[in-house]
Parts: C-alpha cells; structure tokens; sequence
C-alpha cells in the first residue's frame, strides 16, 4: 500500500488529473468544484510535468479548449459544477460527433437554473441520455469516494481513447468537498508518442490531411456515421457496465444508489440489517452503460426495490427498465441541496413497502 | 470503534480546521476517517460546521442526522444540533457567548471556557486547539503525538513554529474541561 | 482529356505558365457564389503556407458560416469549431502545440457577434495565432440577415428597410476594439478586390504567420469582403459599392503593427 493522504474529492481529482499524465486542464471557476483549478494553480503542473493549465473566459471557451486540444490527440480534461456543465453542452455534443477523447468531471449541485451551491444528482438525465443535442452518449462514470475521484481519472482517460469518446465523471458536492484517505497512483508520464493516424497536428507528405468535424451535409454519409457512433456505443454497453454489489446475496429489498446516495445507503443498509429487514444495495458504478442486467437479474428474486437519488428520480427511470415490472420500484428522494440520513431511507424502505 | 462528531461555530473559530486535525491524526493511527464540511457563503462569516467520523471499518455514510459527539460553539449551533446528540452521547460547549444552556438530560454535557482561556493566553488562534484538548480529554481517541503530527501535515510549513503554542492550549484545554 | 487543337496546346505548354495553383489548395471546385472574396483569401492563405513550407506545422480552424467547408478546400489539418468559438479551439491546440502554426478563419457574424468573447480574450491573452476575419457585412449562409458589422441604413433579410442604429445598435468596429487591447502584436484591416489589394493582403498574411515564431502576440486581420448574393448585386456592383460604402467605414491600412498602435500621419503615407 502506498502513502495515504487526507484530501477533498476535489484536490485528489486535480492531483490525480497530473498523476494521470494529462497535458491540458481548461476551467473556469464555480462553486463547489473551485478547488480543481485552484490545487492545479497551486502545483504548477506546467513545472511538475510540463501540462498547461488555463482558466478560461468562460465554460462555453473551456469546452472548445478541450476540443481544440483533444483533436491533436492530447489527453484533455475541464471540470465544472451543474450550470456550467449546461454552458458546456454544445462543446460536449461536438466533441461526441467529432469522436474526440476527453474527460469532463460535474461536481453535481442543484438547479434548475443557478438553482443552489449544495449537492444534487439532478444532473442524471443530461449526463446519461446526452445532454446536448443530437444522438450521442458519454461513459458515465460516478464515483462514491474520495479515492475514485481519484481513480476514475485514469480509467476515465483510458476510456476516452479507447473508443474516441468524451467521458464524464458525475459526481456532487459531498464526495467533491468531503476530505478522505486516498491512495494516489503513481506518475503516468505524458504521452509523446501516439496514434497520429486521425489528430491534426499538420499534414505531413505520408498521410492524407486530417479534418476534426462533425459536420457532413450528405444525408447518407451522415447517417452513415450515426450509425458507427450507435455501433461503438453499443460495444461500451457490452463491454464497460460496472457495479458494485453489497449484501446482495440474501437480499429481499434493494437500495440503487449511485455517488453519494450509495454512501448514504450503506450506513442504510447496516440500520437495516439491524431490525432485520434483509436489504441490500446496488451501486452503479458506470450510469451508461448502465448495469440493467445485474439488476434485472436480481428483480424476480426481490419484493422490492427502493431507488435513492438526489432529484425528482430521474435513475429512477432506468431501474425500472432494468426490471422491467417483475417488482415494484418506489423512489426515496431529496432535492434542491437537502441529503437524506441514514436513518430516513430505512424509514422510507420501511413505508414503501409496508414492512412491520 | 466508530464515532461520529459534528462540530459547529462560527465562521473563522476554527471549526473546519480543528476537524481536520483530529481526522488526520485519526489517519496517522490508521484509522479510517471522513471530513465533510458545510461549505459555500454561509462560510463566510455565518455559521460552519463539520461532520469528522473515526472508525475501524470502511466508512458509509459521511452524512449523518445523528451524532456520538456535538461540540458546539455558538448559540445557532446549540439551537441547532443539541437534538442530534445521540441518547448517552457527548455535548461539548463553550458557554461564552451562550444564552440558552443545553437542556437534555439523556446526554453527558462537558463545558470548555475556551475563549477565556484563549484570552488568557493572549492568541486568539489558540481557541479551537483549547476545544480539541477539552474533547480528547472526554474521548482519548487519538494521541497528543498523532495530533501533533496532524498539526504538522495540516498546516503549511510556514505556521510550523506555532505548533509549540497549539500543544500548550490543547493541554490547557485538558485541564479546564468541565464534566457538568 | 487529352488536348489536340495544337493553339490550345501551345497556350497550356509548360514554359507559358504564368500561374499555378498552389497544392495546398485542393482540386475541390469552391462551394463559394461566383464574386465572393473567400476563393481568393482561401488561395493567399495556403499560398503562404506552401512559400514557408509550413503545411506539416500547420493547423487552421474553421468556422460557422459560409466558410464552415473550408477544410474541403484547404489540404491542410483543420478542425471545425462550433459558431464563435475558434479562438477558443485554436488557444486549445496552440497551448499543447506551442511549435506550430495555427490560424482561425471567420466571418463577421462568427467573430464579432455570437464568438465577441472568445475573440475579445483570445486576443488579450496575446495567443500566439493568426485571425483571418471576412467581413462582409452580412450573414451570407443563412440567407442575408444583419450582421454585427452590417452598416446604418444597409438592407438585409433581417432589416429590410435598412438598419436603424436606434433599435438595432451601431456597426460593431471590432478590429479597433481588440488593436486597444495588450496581447495583439500585428492588426491590420484589408481588401481582396483589386489585384494591388491582393497582393498587400498576401504581404500581411505572410507576417502572420511569421509573426507566430516571435511568440510576442496574436496577428489579426480583417479582410472586408463583398457578398454579392446576399446584398443583391453583380459582382461588379458589389465591389463598387464595397468601395463606396464599406471601405470609408471600414478603412483599410495597418492599425498596430509590431505591437503599437499605427499614428494617423503614418496611416497616410
């Protein structure tokens, strides 16, 4: 085991974000992920290992850094909070079509609108289903910790380049602001040597030149090209679904939760077990691909299912295609920045299900 | 073990970083620990405050409604979080300042005159560090050397000559803490 | 196809060459209405690129707009950035590429008005790019509608009875605006219509580029162009009333060089 440190989920994802041998971080300041470009300011990442760093005119600049940057085959990232990451959308929807890597992290907090600086997962919907327009998806990667804030920055990266997608990482105010022990990984170094086969770096005399676009105005070639995007998104739903099982085994209830809410329903589930209800909990660790299989194998079994989140229930939906109405699936949920305790999701598994 | 701690104040008493304190020196005895802070405006200048959990296993939930420990150092804090204390839980305070003393009867209730003391030793920053001790003499959960470590990784190494003093007022705050 | 008539012939012989179109320019016929002044700047710019021999060091961005194909035409690496945002996309690539070249190409519409931030930061930041800016006034892919730089009484589709500066705002003089500001070393504002304006275009364009190698700020350059479609005229008659019209407005000569701002009596000269 390595040194372990004491950092806010927010320093371990900028710290891990230069461990991770990233060579652009584009960012502008929002509240509660401000300590992302403020930790990489502190490090100087341009000595430690020659990354730039550059606080943007705005979110809508940051994300066109990003694509700029990522068409040249860069490892790039940015990192904002729920209305910047609206501000963002567009970029994100031309980097999807594009099929450019990068890694955008969403430190959730809640809305509508300037909404409030407290943590929300109200951000589900526009994270899972694409967000901006036009028919594309992102891996979603939504960390329960402090150290995955960490550790998703390297899998999100090898996601990224993998399939020649954007990645983002939802996660929300309590993991981005809570302080945890974290494991940091080792220094990746930076890449020098990569595939130049598509990036525009300035054609050379072997190659053909290399356009980044998402713009094609035949029809048929257009649709063409959706159909390799849908493809490739398909493959990450074979391939990338992650979860985490606890108490599953003799379950008769289950908690889904995901980020904070997952933490939340742990200590639930130990409340739980402690009066006796046999509950268990799943955590999608990927919210697309989404871990229906795993659930909806588990759904015949069950007497119910109670999904927590941090908005109207929004995951929600997706757990009910999982199961597809071989049980009942009830909602425990809080918004606009309140978080519920421990004690408060056994009382809503209890009512939801009338257990005496 | 497991204790889970909120403490609550004002703005600039101390609060956030007295918590880390105590969860990096629970972190040096290798303990498992969490700092969730209250965070944004109301940082500034209003009320703070700080959920710290020590434990021997993995810890759920960083989020709690319920606490071993309050350690409570305004009037808003009390009014607040003398509810959440768990029944045969703790409730440390700072009467200075206070109006309404805490009122249950199922808790142990421990008083620090902190802000005098802190007067007393002419530094202001001494304050939070006069609390700590007052709470490690009532739950000798983690070492003075683990605290003084603590001190070390959680103030940059600029403020380290002031360690001396801060080991004087968690001392201090050992002695003065009041069971009542 | 081979050629027989031995006039014709005698006319296309290598030794009669007298102009040749540059290889940077691709073989795809321009998407551009006859007139317009895009073809020629497209032709100037990649004809610096090849004079340099800076092809494999060189990354443009293209822009929304009439010249969002412009990647089919020029055989270099480019991207396509989302409406405005150029500057942003090239800061993005020159901040990991300190080594090459990048350009933006946009038009009015791109840059001064829905991209004014990303052109107004770009250009303090003193990055290390050329802007290639083609004002004609109008919004000439969408059909003719105003345009951030569309002059006081002109008609578009948008301001059929002419613009009227009390509800729709003043012509935007943004090449002025971002000359104020620290981090342009090289602003300058140009015309493609005649051969002379052609060939100080070319001259400007070339400092462009070279200017990326000093590292001391970014080259801008305004090219006021005509749009004959869009303003409902010949050719001809779109040229003649750019002259008349939009160049009293729109001056053309160096307005900084060599990161100072050019005094009036040098202007004159």
């Amino acid at each position: 085991m390595g040194k372990m440190k004491l950092m806010k989920g927010n320093e371990a994802f900028a710290e891990a974000a230069i461990r991770a041998g990233c060579d652009a971080y584009f960012g502008y300041p929002i509240t509660p992920q401000s300590e992302v470009m403020e930790y990489l300011a502190a490090q100087q990442p341009q000595l430690r290992t020659g990354m730039v760093l550059l606080q943007a005119e705005s979110e809508v600049a940051a994300i066109n850094m990003v694509y700029g940057a990522a068409g040249t085959g860069k490892r790039v990232m940015t990192s904002s909070s729920s209305p910047g990451i609206s501000l963002k959308q567009e970029g994100i929807s031309y980097l999807a079509g594009s099929q450019l890597p990068c890694l955008i992290l969403n430190v959730m907090r809640g809305g509508p609108g300037l909404g409030t600086i407290q943590p929300s997962q109200s951000d589900y919907f526009q994270a899972t289903k694409g967000g901006g327009h036009g028919d594309y998806r992102m891996i979603v990667l939504a960390p329960a910790s402090v150290q995955e804030m960490s550790d998703f920055v390297k899998l999100g990266f090898e996601l990224a380049f993998k399939y020649r997608n954007p990645v983002i990482m939802l996660s929300d105010g309590i993991i981005g602001q809570m302080m945890e022990k974290v494991e940091l990984f080792e220094q990746v170094p930076r890449l020098t040597e990569f595939d130049q086969q598509w990036v525009t770096t300035g054609k050379t005399p072997d190659r053909e030149r290399n356009v980044i676009t998402s713009l094609d105005l035949d029809p048929a070639r257009h649709e063409r090209h959706n159909l390799k995007l849908q493809a490739k998104y398909q493959k990450m739903r074979e391939n990338e679904v992650r979860f985490e099982n606890i108490d599953c085994d003799d379950a008769e209830y289950l908690f889904v939760a995901y980020g904070s809410c997952a933490r939340i329903c742990q200590k639930s589930v130990k409340l739980a077990r402690a009066k006796g209800i046999k509950v268990g909990l799943i955590r999608p660790v990927t919210l697309f691909p989404f871990p229906s299989e795993e659930i909806g194998r588990r759904a015949a079994k069950l007497k119910g299912i109670l999904t927590v989140e941090l908005s109207s229930g929004q995951m929600i939906e997706d757990v009910r295609l999982a199961v597809d109405g071989k049980v009942r699936v009830a909602l425990h949920n809080r918004m606009g920045g309140m978080v519920p305790s421990p004690e408060e999701v056994v009382d809503a598994l209890l009512k939801s299900f009338s257990i005496r | 073990m497991n204790e889970e701690i909120i403490i609550a104040g004002f703005g600039g008493q101390g609060v956030l970083s007295m918590g880390k304190i105590l969860a990096y020196a629970g972190m040096t005895q290798e303990m498992e620990v969490s700092w969730m802070p209250s965070y944004g405006p109301e940082m500034r200048g209003g009320t703070a405050n700080v959920t710290v959990i020590l434990s021997d296993e993995r810890i759920s939930s960083p989020i709690l409604n319920l606490f071993d420990t309050a350690i409570l150092l305004n009037q808003q804090s009390m009014d607040k979080f003398e509810s959440t204390v768990k029944p045969g839980g703790v409730l440390l305070y700072d009467p200075n300042g206070i109006t309404r003393h805490p009122q249950r009867k199922d808790i142990r209730i421990f008083r620090v005159e902190a802000a005098t003391e802190s007067a007393r030793m002419l530094s202001a920053k001494t304050f939070n560090m006069i609390v700590l001790g007052a709470y490690l003499k009532i739950k000798p959960l983690v070492s003075m050397d683990s605290v003084l470590k603590g001190l070390k990784d959680s103030l940059p190494e600029r403020h380290h000559h002031l360690i001396p003093v801060n080991e004087e007022a968690v001392k201090r705050g050992m002695e003065i803490v009041k069971e009542l | 196809m081979e050629i027989r008539n031995p006039r014709i012939q005698e006319i296309i012989s290598e030794e009669n060459l007298v102009y040749k179109k540059t290889s940077l320019m691709t073989d795809k016929a321009l998407s551009y209405c006859p007139g317009c002044g895009h073809g020629v700047v497209h032709r100037v710019i990649m004809e610096i690129i090849d004079e340099m021999g800076i092809q494999a060091d060189t990354i443009g961005v293209a822009p929304v707009g009439c010249s969002v194909l412009a990647y089919e035409f020029m055989n270099i690496d480019m991207q396509q950035a989302s409406h405005g945002r150029a500057p942003a996309v090239a800061t993005g690539i020159k901040r990991c590429w300190p080594e090459k070249y990048v350009f933006t190409y946009q038009g009015d519409g791109d840059l001064a008005a829905i991209g004014t931030a990303e052109t107004i930061h770009a250009c303090n930041r003193g990055e290390n790019i050329a802007i290639f800016f083609i004002n004609n006034g109008i919004y000439g892919m969408t059909g003719g509608q105003m345009a951030p730089t569309t002059l006081v009484g002109m008609r578009s589709s948008t301001t059929p009875y002419g613009r009227d500066a009390a509800l729709m705002g003043n012509p935007l003089k943004i090449t002025e605006l971002v000359a104020m500001l620290p981090g342009t070393y090289f602003v300058a504002r140009h015309t493609v219509h005649t051969p002379l304006a052609v060939r100080k275009f070319k001259k400007a364009a070339k400092m462009a580029f070279e200017n990326q190698k000093l590292n001391k700020g970014l080259s801008f350059i305004e090219i006021v162009s005509n749009c004959n479609s869009g303003w409902k005229m010949t050719p001809v008659q779109a040229n003649k009333w750019m002259e008349e019209n939009m160049l009293p407005f729109y001056p053309p000569g160096d307005i900084k060089m060599n990161g100072e701002i050019v005094k009036k009596a040098e202007k004159a000269e």
